[in-house]
């Protein structure tokens, strides 16, 4: 068993150079992407933030004086729009993925199912926008309202809640349920005691990052008619409405510079909505990770 | 109120039952021609055994051998798999485990588990314990229910002063013990455990034994180990079981010492497995 040497050359060098050139090409683009983040948001901070005021977020939008023009239409809009499509797309969302990841049988039809979800995640949104204004607005006569908006969106943001939620469920330990199931509880109380509760930070960060999709969706509220112009705020679901990325669209489209410096403005409005959501789902995500003391602890 | 009475009926059964050690035992569970398989894999085939009342029984035999899969049958926990299939009958006191009669909530009420891995819920020592009797409607002193289980369990002195923290704080044969003080607290009346201390290290073991040569005047306790000496130790009846089929069933003295069977004798004396 005593060979002779056998001949290795190592190349040390080489593979030095080589990993340093990666490390290099790796930090450039991780910098290029905040890079160009922090261009984007110096740029608009720049143009929108001296038409930021108080007004701006209390008056409507006015086409013959820009400088009292506001986003206060807009701004109800979209917070009706978000609280309605909240309120139908994750209790729809969740029990879905609950029903799939807890009940159904493994089958093909299943499996078939979830393929398409997961398609329907990467449909372009101004497809939904067809669907909702053919369903929503024509059939069911919802016409340009808030609820066909939001249900509008339920649709476009169902499929990533589903699969976040699938995923979090997917993630609870079967002892859990092995566990509940073992001391006398039907499949209902193991699953809402024990694997829903833990799912659920999962299932939240998923539906904020949904949401704060589906908040900066014009496309799919274009196409189902959201008026452009609106200087009232929404009192039901049935009263038509805009939005903020509409506003900020219609008046980016607008020739005169005043209006692409509201635009700037309300874009700025519309990220100190969003940026605060993305960072609650990152605080939760990294929360959530420090408590699943299960994943640890080896059991 | 009822639930008092019913608990009063227990205990009096426990204490005639201790009384009663020299008769003839009882079955418990009974196995005739038992067959389970998973799709057209068998695991268990063809298994007759019958479990005594208020005595440990010990399943044995290497690993792959059907032990889980027999011991899971009796309180239905192979229904969460879907490929799971069973022939023949098992029987608890006289009713088919497997007939649409029996509601498999109702069973698990009365035949508890105790499972490989310590598996506690996320939740605090209290609640670990209190959870099961709560769904299951226990209107008594539920403090005084959580004190009693860990008592029995051999953990109250360990946890008193921390009932509210995290079951993960624990270590891994304390948590063990709080599956077992969980899953007692139901009083149930047979108490299945699938190598509850393979997880763990020697003196964790120890305790655990210990606690189910306690464990035995109340419940009768199937315990399946791939640890001879364990089963030598604790058990009063030791199965034997290789590859799906059960070889011998007899009193744990005569297995060890001079089972009826040469694969028996084999396997006890090391010779594989
Ligand atoms: N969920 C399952 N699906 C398919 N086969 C299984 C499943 N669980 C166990 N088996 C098979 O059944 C046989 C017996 O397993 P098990 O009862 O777990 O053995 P033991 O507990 O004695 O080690 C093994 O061959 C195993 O691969
Ligand atoms: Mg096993």
């Amino acid at each position: 068993m005593n060979a002779e040497p056998l001949d290795f050359q190592p190349g040390l060098a080489r593979r030095r150079r080589a990993g340093r050139l990666f490390t290099l090409a790796l930090t450039a683009a991780g910098l290029a992407g905040i890079g160009f983040l922090i261009v984007l948001l110096a740029r608009v901070l720049w143009e929108g933030a001296p038409s930021l005021s108080r007004d701006f977020l209390a008056n409507f939008p006015s086409v013959l004086n820009p400088p009292k023009a506001g986003v206060k239409s807009a701004l109800w809009g979209t917070v009706w729009l978000m609280t309605m499509t909240v309120l139908v797309s994750v209790p729809i969302g969740v029990a879905t993925a609950v029903y799939l990841e807890e009940h159904a049988p493994n089958n093909r039809l299943t499996r078939f199912i979830h393929l398409n979800i997961a398609n329907l995640a990467g449909v372009p949104s101004i497809v939904y926008g067809i669907l909702g204004l053919a369903v929503f607005v024509r059939w069911m006569h919802f016409d340009r309202s808030v609820a066909a908006g939001a249900l509008t969106l339920s649709l476009l943001i169902m499929p990533v809640i589903i699969i976040a939620s699938r995923e979090a469920l997917l993630a609870v330990p079967q002892s859990f349920r092995h566990a509940a199931l073992a001391l006398g509880a039907t499949k209902w109380q193991t699953i809402r005691a024990h694997v829903l509760p833990a799912a659920l930070p999962g299932i939240i960060t998923g539906v904020i990052l949904a949401v704060s999709r589906a908040i900066g969706e014009a496309a799919p509220l274009l196409m189902i008619g959201a008026l452009t112009y609106v200087a009232f705020v929404p009192e039901g679901p049935f009263d038509a409405f805009t939005a903020l990325p509409i506003q900020i669209f219609d008046w980016c489209d607008r020739p005169q510079p005043q209006f692409h410096h509201l635009a700037a403005a309300g874009i700025l409005v519309l990220l100190s909505i969003l940026l605060p959501m993305n960072a609650v789902a990152v605080a939760l995500r990294a929360w959530h990770t420090r408590r699943k003391a299960w994943q640890n602890s080896g059991i | 109120m009822a639930e008092l009475r019913n608990m009063s009926v227990t205990d009096s059964r426990t204490r005639s039952a201790t009384r009663r050690v020299t008769a003839a035992p009882d079955t418990v569970i009974s196995a005739e021609n038992l067959t389970l398989g998973y799709g057209s894999f068998v695991a268990v085939r063809d298994v007759s055994l019958d479990i005594p009342d208020r005595k440990v029984t010990a399943i044995i035999g290497p690993s792959g051998c059907g032990k889980s899969t027999l011991l899971r049958a009796m309180n239905r926990m192979n229904d969460v798999v879907p490929s799971a299939n069973v022939q023949g009958r098992l029987l608890y006191r006289g009713l088919d485990i497997y007939s649409p009669r029996c509601d498999s909530v109702e069973l698990r009420l009365k035949i508890g588990m105790v499972f490989q891995r310590p598996n506690p819920f996320p939740k605090s020592i209290y609640k670990n314990v209190a959870w099961a009797p709560k769904i299951n409607g226990y209107r008594g002193d539920m403090g005084e229910l959580v004190e009693r289980s860990l008592q029995h369990a051999a953990l109250w002195d360990e946890v008193k002063d921390k009932l509210h923290q995290c079951a993960y704080a624990l270590s891994g044969g304390q948590q063990q013990r709080l599956c077992i003080a969980r899953a007692i607290a139901l009083q149930p009346d047979v108490l299945l455990m699938d190598e509850p201390c393979s997880a763990l290290d020697p003196i964790a073991t120890a305790r655990i034994e210990d606690l189910i040569d306690e464990l035995e005047n109340r419940y009768t306790v199937v315990l399946v180990t791939h640890n001879m000496q364990q089963a030598a130790r604790v058990s009063d009846l030791t199965a034997f079981m290789y590859m799906g089929e059960l070889v011998e069933f007899d009193a744990t003295e005569t297995m060890f010492t001079k089972p009826g069977r040469q694969r028996t004798q084999d396997y006890i004396t090391g010779r594989f497995g």
